[in-house]
């Protein structure tokens, strides 16, 4: 078994700050695991501008924001990254087992930081009554597949919520030359941030329906329209699409420590387990990037100090 | 055009049975199905309930053969390495005065041989089901149910049976029967190309009727009888230790709470007669209805545990099955009506099948060899980390996770590929890729990528469950 002062699970934005400011705090034996590729995480498809206008007073994309991080990280050689490697077990020991392409590694860390990031609520969680077609795919994936990928998912879009995530692809869509027919909503207003509205809908004469949702999802094959159903009055009116987009919610993704016996406890990224610290989207769901990197600093401080007093 | 002894008409349970069984004598034996997949019809969208034999009458066929399918299908599933769980079955009561209806079907039941019925008490369910709900005075307990996983059941027999020399033709739907008496034979004309047979085999499922009618045998009709189901999420597995039914209704065996292969609980199905054989759309009603359900028997169960969900049709034609030679038309059987317990019974149908086809004079001889045995499937999600850490040694793909709510490496999906999926769907039936809480927003892309590689297929041409279901429009380059 390995053994490691600090494992960093999740190399995204927060885990990146965590990793960064431990060692800034003094740690140096850590472990960075990243499941992906490439460090960064999710804002490697966040090809958007609007990152970084109050950690680093400029407006940067996405990418241009992990940048800065992963350009720091690898000058660290007190942190060792480990790419495409996938946790898959956690202890209340602080046994984490994960695996990688041709080996499966133990390893034993005296702090643990858990930076896991969230996922979407799926169409699943708010029940859409009706068939289960392709083309219904929550917002992230049609990023990951427009930015990443290169693949264009769908030609008209209905989007469901119009949380932040679905009104980025709003605007994605229609720039890639697909009709985007609605965004519905189900509450009175956005939970996404007003910037948002103006600059992803407003701007391209995207209908935003509050108090709506969609009544029933047709298709056999591919999705073919959906019913929309106004909440107060009942009135009906139907689009017709190829896709329908999911942005319904973000959950942090906490089955690692949920697995060890572990609740998220007490102050910013505190756990029931002293020394297993959880910042990010994991810990709490942000609307800014800008505030998970501070928040995230943070937690690699406090399992600096935690490492301190074991001494 | 193909000249065969036995064409078998549908890729569900009932057909992958009938050919792995017939799999074993000297006849050549081909198997067609109409969707992308084997199983896409009725078998997918099954509760994976292997039935004890209670709730059904006495003296019907589809109780006698569901006891004895429910013992040959635990020397099957070992012999296929599909895995079977006796988990047992408890019928439950709420009421004093309902147990005299608990004692009619236990006695229905053991006149059907239905072995080791017990009823238990309520300190036995406080000991044993301690989720059930407080308000059960009683249940009767069917040691014998378990559970199973109807789709990779039949890939698996299938896969057999293609082994002993079955030919598997996918995408082709029949359009019409030429029975030519003179020949004794058979010409099974379908989308792609005729096939030529001594014998045919009907079991096509929900379309039974209208392949049926083909021939001119037209006294049943098969009705969809529609069943909504709901999936919980994986860390409510150890909600109940048995599969938890109320007392039967008329129509069905109620809403359940059912224990899955794969981990995760199910909730239904709900029981709705319908027209339409394509209406698979789920509804406020069904949630409700099935939400209802299945708190009464366990009441910590919420909609919140729920991550997904389907609906499934019943082929219900009558009460019972229709498992006949046609003597009018010598040669063809029909095979249709297979509803629940129609998973159970299958490898009981595919024996009975066989019998018909001797005393209609089909020449029986067994092969001179016979695989009965299939290399159990690696599921890395099913093992210890013991054991995965030794498979990724052996082959590094296993250590390269595609599906990170079910642990499914890419070596997984790649063995899934080169076992005949070749959809996403099927991908997801075979390996559980997809299948898990955040339903494909991981792994969709990932695996696309593994199908175009080993498939040698554009991205463009993925789809979900067969032509018309692509994922996506456009592959953009530069």
């Amino acid at each position: 078994m390995d053994k490691r002062d600090l494992v960093v699970v999740g190399a995204g934005p927060a885990g990146m700050a965590a990793a960064i400011s431990a060692f800034e705090s003094g740690v140096k034996d850590i472990l960075l695991l990243e499941r992906d590729q490439y460090l960064g995480g999710i804002l490697n498809q966040c090809i958007h501008p609007g990152f970084g206008l109050h950690y680093f007073k400029e407006d940067l994309t996405g990418p241009e924001y992990a940048d800065r991080f992963m350009k720091k990280i690898q000058t660290l050689p007190e942190i060792e990254i480990s790419l495409r490697s996938f946790a898959v077990n956690l202890t209340k020991g602080k046994v984490l087992i994960y695996l990688k392409p041709g080996e499966m590694r133990q390893v034993k860390a005296k702090a643990l930081i858990m930076a896991t990031g969230c996922r979407e609520r799926t169409r699943e969680m708010v029940h859409i009554p009706g068939t289960r077609p392709a083309g219904i795919y929550s917002a992230g994936l049609a990023q990951k597949m427009i930015n990443l990928e290169g693949l264009l998912p769908g030609k008209e879009i209905v989007i469901v919520g119009s949380g932040d995530i679905g009104l980025i692809m709003a605007r994605r869509f229609t720039l890639e030359g697909a009709k985007v027919k609605a965004v519905i909503e189900i509450q009175k207003e956005t939970s996404g941030l007003i910037r948002n509205v103006v600059q992803c809908l407003e701007d391209f004469d995207i209908p935003l329906y509050f108090r709506h949702k969609i009544s029933k999802l047709y298709g056999k094959d591919r999705v073919e329209k959906v019913e929309v159903t106004a909440v107060d009055t009942g009135s009906r009116f139907e689009l017709t699409c190829d896709t329908v987009l999911i942005s319904v919610g973000l959950i942090p993704e906490n089955e690692l420590i949920e697995m060890a016996g572990v609740k998220i406890a007490g102050e910013v990224n505190k756990t029931s387990l002293p020394g297993l610290f959880v910042c990010g989207n994991s810990y709490k769901v942000y609307d800014l990037v800008d505030w998970v990197t501070r928040d995230s600093a943070k937690a690699g401080e406090a399992a600096a100090e935690y490492l301190r007093d074991l001494k | 055009m193909g000249t065969y002894d036995v064409l078998i008409i549908g890729g569900g349970i009932t057909g992958g049975a009938i050919a792995r069984e017939l799999s074993r004598y000297q006849l050549k034996i081909a198997l067609i199905e109409k969707e992308e997949e084997l199983a896409f019809g009725v078998s997918k969208s099954n509760s994976g309930i292997i039935h004890p034999g209670t709730q059904n009458p006495p003296d019907s066929l589809k109780g006698r053969l569901c006891v004895q399918g429910n013992q040959l299908t635990r020397e099957l599933a070992k012999e296929l390495g599909v895995d079977f769980k006796a988990v047992g079955e408890l019928i439950v009561i709420f009421k004093e005065e309902e147990m005299a209806e608990l004692l009619r079907i236990k006695k229905e039941a053991e006149a059907l041989r239905v072995p080791r019925l017990k009823i238990v008490d309520r300190a036995w369910l406080d000991k044993n089901e301690p989720n059930l709900s407080k308000k059960a005075v009683a249940a009767l307990y069917a040691p014998t149910a378990g559970i199973i996983s109807p789709y990779r059941m039949v890939y698996d027999l299938s896969e057999n049976a293609l082994k002993n020399g079955v030919e598997i033709f996918h995408l082709r739907k029949v359009i019409k029967i030429n029975v030519m008496s003179s020949e004794k034979t058979f010409e099974v004309v379908t989308s792609k190309e005729a096939f030529r047979s001594r014998f045919v085999i009907n079991a096509a499922g929900l379309f039974a009727d209208e392949i049926s009618k083909m021939v001119g045998v037209d006294d049943f009709v098969i009705k969809p009888r529609k069943g909504e189901e709901f999936l919980l999420d994986k860390k409510r597995e150890h909600i109940t230790n048995h599969l938890l039914f109320p007392l039967p209704s008329p129509i069905s065996k109620g809403i359940l709470v059912i224990k899955t292969s794969d981990g995760n609980p199910m909730i239904g199905p709900t029981a709705e007669d319908i027209e339409d054989k394509a209406d698979l759309a789920t509804s406020d009603e069904g949630l409700k209805k099935v939400l209802e359900g299945a708190v009464k028997l366990v009441p910590t169960i919420s909609d919140n545990d729920i991550i997904a969900y389907f609906a499934g049709l019943r082929p219900v034609a009558g009460d019972d099955f229709i498992i006949r030679h046609e003597d009018k038309i010598p040669g063809f059987i029909n095979v249709a009506g297979i509803q629940s317990p129609g998973l159970t019974a299958a490898p009981a149908i595919a024996l009975m099948v066989r019998d018909l086809l001797k005393k209609s004079g089909l020449k029986l001889n067994k092969k001179l060899i016979f695989h009965p045995h299939r290399r159990r499937t690696t599921h890395l999600f099913a093992l210890p980390f013991s054991r995965t850490k030794k498979l990724i040694q052996k082959d590094p793909a296993f250590g390269e996770i595609i599906c990170r709510c079910e642990m499914v490496s890419a070596k997984e999906v790649r063995d899934a590929i080169g076992r005949g999926a070749t959809t996403l769907d099927g991908i997801k039936f075979r390996t559980r890729a997809q299948a898990g809480r955040c339903h494909g927003g991981f792994c969709t892309t990932r695996i696309m990528k593994i199908m175009a590689e080993e498939l040698k297929i554009p991205l463009t041409e993925i789809t979900k469950r067969g032509r018309g279901s692509e994922i996506i429009k456009e592959e953009r380059h530069g």
